[in-house]
Formats: C-alpha cells, sequence, structure tokens
C-alpha cells in the first residue's frame, strides 16, 4: 500500500518491506560497528532511531545507502542490493549539516541529483514535482534563487529535503538533520515532515539524539545500544497521525518518553 | 502620533541612517588619502628644507614633473614589462592548477614532484634569473620563465588545498548519487577550489610584475627594470622614482582585474 493513510493500519503478516537486514555485521578494521542486526522496516512506515553516541546509528544509515559495506549478513532494500537500489535511485540522504554547494543557488541545489550518475548508469527517475514545486513544497517559495548563504540554517536544510525528494525515493534516510537547529525552527520542520510524508507515502528512517523528536516522529522507536552496536528494542509508539505539537503535553506522549530514557540509560 | 507621522518619522530615521553609512564610507577612503597626502608633503618640504641633493631624493614635485614629461617614454617601457606579467601570470598559474590536480588525483605524483617544487620554490628568484636567461636568451621568454615561476608556488598549494577543501558529506552525498569523478571534479571539486585560487591570484597578480622586473634587470634594453637599471646608472633620480611608481601602478592594476573577476565569479 502506497497511501499515506495506511500507516496507522499495521498490517501483521506479509507487509511489504522497504529496506531489510538480516544478521548485518558493520566493521572498520578490528572495530566492531554493528554486530548482528536484524531488521525490516515496512514500507511506508516512520521508524526513528535512538541510541548512545557510538551505537552506530549513522553508520545504519550509512551500511543501507550503501555508504559502507555490510562485513557479512544481508541487506536490500525493495528486494534489490544497496547498490542496485542506489542505481535506481531508491533511496535518499538528508545528512545533519545540509551539505548544500554554497555557488548553487537553492534551485539548483535541488536539481543537482538530476545532473549526476547518468554515467555510472543511472535511470534518473521523474518525481511529479518539479523542484520548484518541492521547493514549494518546502516552504520556500521566493526564495529559489537565493544562495545558502543567505538561507537561515532552517531553510537550508529544507532545501536539503527538497533536493533529498527531488528523484522521488521510497526511502529516506535522515541523520540528525534537524540537530543542529533551534527549538521553534526543528518544531516547525518536524510537522513539515510529518505532513511530506503523509503527502508523500515515503518511507523514513531517521536518526535523532532527542527523545521527544523520536517520540513525536516516529511510528516506532529503534533503540540501539553501544559497544558493539546492536538493536536493544523496537518501541511501538501508538499515537494517532496528524501529530500536533501539543501531543507532547499528553500523559501517554510522557510515558514514552520516560520510558526511552530509562532504556536509554542502560544501554 | 497618527499613521502618516510614525512613517514620516520612520522615513526620516532611514535617511539618517543613510547619512550615516556615507559619512563612514567616506571616512574608510579619506583617512588614507589623508594620510598619504600628509606623507608626500613632509617629504617635499624635508627634501627642501634638508638641501638633499636632487640626484639623490627628488621631490615628490619634481618626480610628477618627470613623469609627465617622461611619459612617452614610460609608456613605451610598460608595455613590454606589462605583457612579459601577463603571460608570466597565465603560465605559471596555468601549470600550478594542472600540477595541482594531478596531484589532487594521483597521491604518486605528488609524493614524486611535490619536494622538487618546494625546491624549486627556495631557489631565490634573483639567483635563478641569470640562469633561465642563460637557457632562454635575452628576450621575451625569459621574462615570461621568471614571471610564471614567482606566480606558480602559491598558486600550486592553494589549488591543492581548495581542491581538497571539500566536505565528507558533500562527497557522501556525490556517492550516494553515483557520480562519477569526473562529475565530482567539475560540478563539486573545482567550483569548491576557486576562493583558494584567487586568493593564489591575487597574490601572484603583484609577484609577476616583480618577476618580470627582475627578468629585464638581469638582461634587457627595454621594459620598466631596464630602465630602472638605466636610470640608477644615469643619476636621473626623478625617472627612477617615476618608474618604480609606474611599477607598482602595474601591479595595482592587476591586482583590481582579479579582484574584480573574483567578485564577480565567487558570489557565494
Amino acid at each position: 500500500m502506497d497511501t499515506a493513510h495506511a500507516h496507522e493500519t499495521f498490517a501483521t503478516g506479509s507487509v511489504p518491506v522497504a529496506a531489510s537486514l538480516r544478521n548485518a555485521f558493520v566493521k572498520f578494521g578490528a572495530f566492531t560497528a554493528i554486530e548482528n542486526l536484524s531488521l525490516d522496516v515496512e514500507k511506508g512506515s516512520f521508524y526513528t532511531i535512538l541510541g548512545p553516541s557510538g551505537c552506530g546509528k549513522s553508520t545504519l544509515l550509512r551500511l543501507i545507502s550503501d555508504l559502507v559495506p555490510a562485513a557479512s549478513g544481508d541487506v536490500s532494500i525493495l528486494g534489490k542490493s544497496t547498490e542496485e537500489a542506489r542505481l535506481a535511485r531508491e533511496f535518499a540522504f538528508v545528512f545533519q549539516d545540509a551539505a548544500l554547494l554554497p555557488w548553487r543557488t537553492a534551485l539548483q541545489n535541488v536539481e543537482l541529483p538530476l545532473e549526476m550518475g547518468r554515467k555510472r548508469g543511472v535511470k534518473i527517475p521523474v518525481s511529479d514535482k518539479s523542484p520548484t514545486e518541492l521547493l514549494e513544497l518546502v516552504g520556500l517559495k521566493g526564495r529559489e534563487h537565493a544562495l545558502p548563504h543567505e538561507l537561515s540554517g532552517g531553510m537550508r536544510q529544507r532545501v536539503a529535503i527538497a533536493r533529498a525528494l527531488v528523484c522521488k525515493p521510497k526511502l529516506l534516510l535522515m541523520d540528525e538533520p534537524f540537530g543542529a537547529l533551534d527549538e521553534m525552527t526543528r518544531d516547525r520542520l518536524n510537522l513539515q515532515l510529518l505532513q511530506i510524508w503523509e503527502e508523500t507515502g515515503v518511507t523514513i528512517l531517521f536518526v535523532t539524539h532527542s527523545i521527544p523528536e523520536a517520540v513525536f516522529l516516529g511510528q516506532k522507536v529503534l533503540m540501539l545500544q553501544a559497544h558493539p552496536g546492536r538493536l536493544r528494542e523496537v518501541v511501538d509508539i501508538n499515537l494517532p497521525y496528524p501529530r500536533e505539537i501539543k501531543i507532547r503535553d499528553t500523559q501517554e506522549f510522557t510515558q514514552y518518553a520516560s520510558y526511552l530514557r530509562e532504556l536509554l540509560e542502560t544501554c | 502620533m497618527t499613521v502618516a507621522e510614525s512613517a514620516g518619522v520612520e522615513l526620516q530615521m532611514q535617511i539618517d541612517e543613510q547619512r550615516l553609512e556615507r559619512r563612514r564610507k567616506i571616512r574608510t577612503i579619506a583617512t588614507p588619502l589623508a594620510t598619504v597626502a600628509l606623507l608626500l608633503l613632509c617629504w617635499q618640504f624635508g627634501v627642501r628644507i634638508f638641501e638633499v641633493p636632487k640626484y639623490i631624493a627628488p621631490a615628490p614635485s619634481d618626480v610628477a614633473t618627470t613623469f609627465v614629461d617622461k611619459f612617452p617614454i614610460l609608456l613605451e617601457n610598460f608595455w613590454p614589462t606589462f605583457y612579459e606579467s601577463v603571460l608570466g601570470f597565465m603560465a605559471g598559474n596555468l601549470a600550478a592548477i594542472l600540477i595541482a590536480i594531478t596531484f589532487v588525483h594521483n597521491k604518486t605524483v605528488e609524493m614524486a614532484f611535490f619536494p622538487i617544487a618546494v625546491f624549486i620554490n627556495t631557489i631565490p628568484i634573483l639567483a635563478i634569473a641569470p640562469i633561465l636567461v642563460l637557457i632562454f636568451g635575452a628576450g621575451l621568454t625569459a621574462k615570461v620563465v621568471i614571471a610564471g615561476l614567482i606566480c606558480f608556488f602559491p598558486t600550486l598549494v592553494n589549488m591543492v588545498r581548495g581542491l581538497q577543501s571539500v566536505s565528507d558529506q558533500s562527497l557522501e552525498l556525490a556517492r550516494i548519487l553515483s557520480a562519477t569523478k569526473t562529475e565530482i571534479f567539475w560540478k563539486i571539486r573545482l567550483p569548491s577550489s576557486l576562493p583558494f585560487l584567487f586568493s593564489a591570484l591575487k597574490i601572484a597578480a603583484t609577484t609577476c610584475v616583480i618577476g618580470a622586473i627582475v627578468g629585464e634587470w638581469v638582461g634587457a634594453d627595454v621594459g620598466l627594470g631596464a630602465l630602472i637599471i638605466d636610470s640608477t646608472f644615469n643619476f636621473r633620480s626623478s625617472l627612477l622614482y617615476a618608474t618604480v611608481f609606474m611599477s607598482s601602478g602595474l601591479s595595482v592594476f592587476l591586482f583590481v582585474v582579479v579582484s574584480i573577476a573574483e567578485r564577480l565569479i565567487v558570489r557565494w
């Protein structure tokens, strides 16, 4: 199911899977960054990833996005190997700092993925939305021709999100994208991200340091533990969508947050 | 206060702000100009009061008179130096840029040739100039090579740094987009290096003139360098000063051209 409203009705049994890991290990020399991780990410779902530093949160995203190889085990995205998925532009990555090219305007930065990779045999998927429309979707109408240094940190991150959406990915990997932003901007971008998720039906894996952010966004929170990086627990967040900021004042929200805090302390 | 009044107040504040801004700008220009004028005055009166002979230190007014009177000679010698400087600037920087690109893409080449580049840079330009004149003769080529050589090293070092200044995340992004090395070079590395390149080009814009003049000292009968030697040995001090002034004018001109190009190209 591709529609956004499928999110709440979690089917059991054979759900379509966006990303799947089987006994995956990642090693950097003698150091084991990820140990024996198995995981299925349902299509169209929103997972947030929490864990102490050194637990391999970023490495997990880099493993899925074919930036680091698995030492052993299987990783597949929509039934393809990570390399095939990369060449098919099945996933997109949003980094902690927006990683925009400073000499390109907002619009030209969004267009970058359309200009690269053809020589390696990438068939660039066309999004149903144009780069201009994507900038509008992230709330940057009228700033298409601004250079990154003329934009605020939050706006730059919005450009990065629009750039990630330009090839219509099925899986969006986000590595602490809002970590460097102030609280208000972060709240606004969280709401906007949920909206984009509902509208596009994209699967999202979202790494964060913030427990409230993890609970607010995710259908499930993956808790990783450090040394070596392992999946500790998957916590279902049974809060209805669309979520609003004030949901954080509810008792259920606080319960999830304090449960995760206690869990994090033991990781 | 009515709306119109408050709008009026706001407008007045804006005008005040602009006036203040303009005054600040005038001050930043006027202060150095006034200092220069004052120093020239000190020089003028100092030379007159202490009755310094003209062939040792001419007064600014003498230099100015010579500059106007001898302008055709100055201009005649300006053009050769101008060509040598510009050609040397282009040759030296182009070589530096191309070698920097090779260094960045091939570590072995860098290991092999970087020490040689450092060694060449440590040889004083005055010491190597006669060698180059011996090799290339007293014509244009030797001066271009000397001017190019003096530009070469700063640009090489800055360009290598510039090409390596790409952030890890930009490279990860390129990898996720399955970009080829060529695409990464043209779309990411080269533009990233431009601010570094222009810092080096601004240095080169002034040093290439030094190179050309040093080349002319060793062996030339035209050019500002030749004129400097000639007027020194003939005690034509006013002409010597006017020539020095002309040379620094050439450096300033090239520097301004590079700065304007930088402002047009590096807009981030």
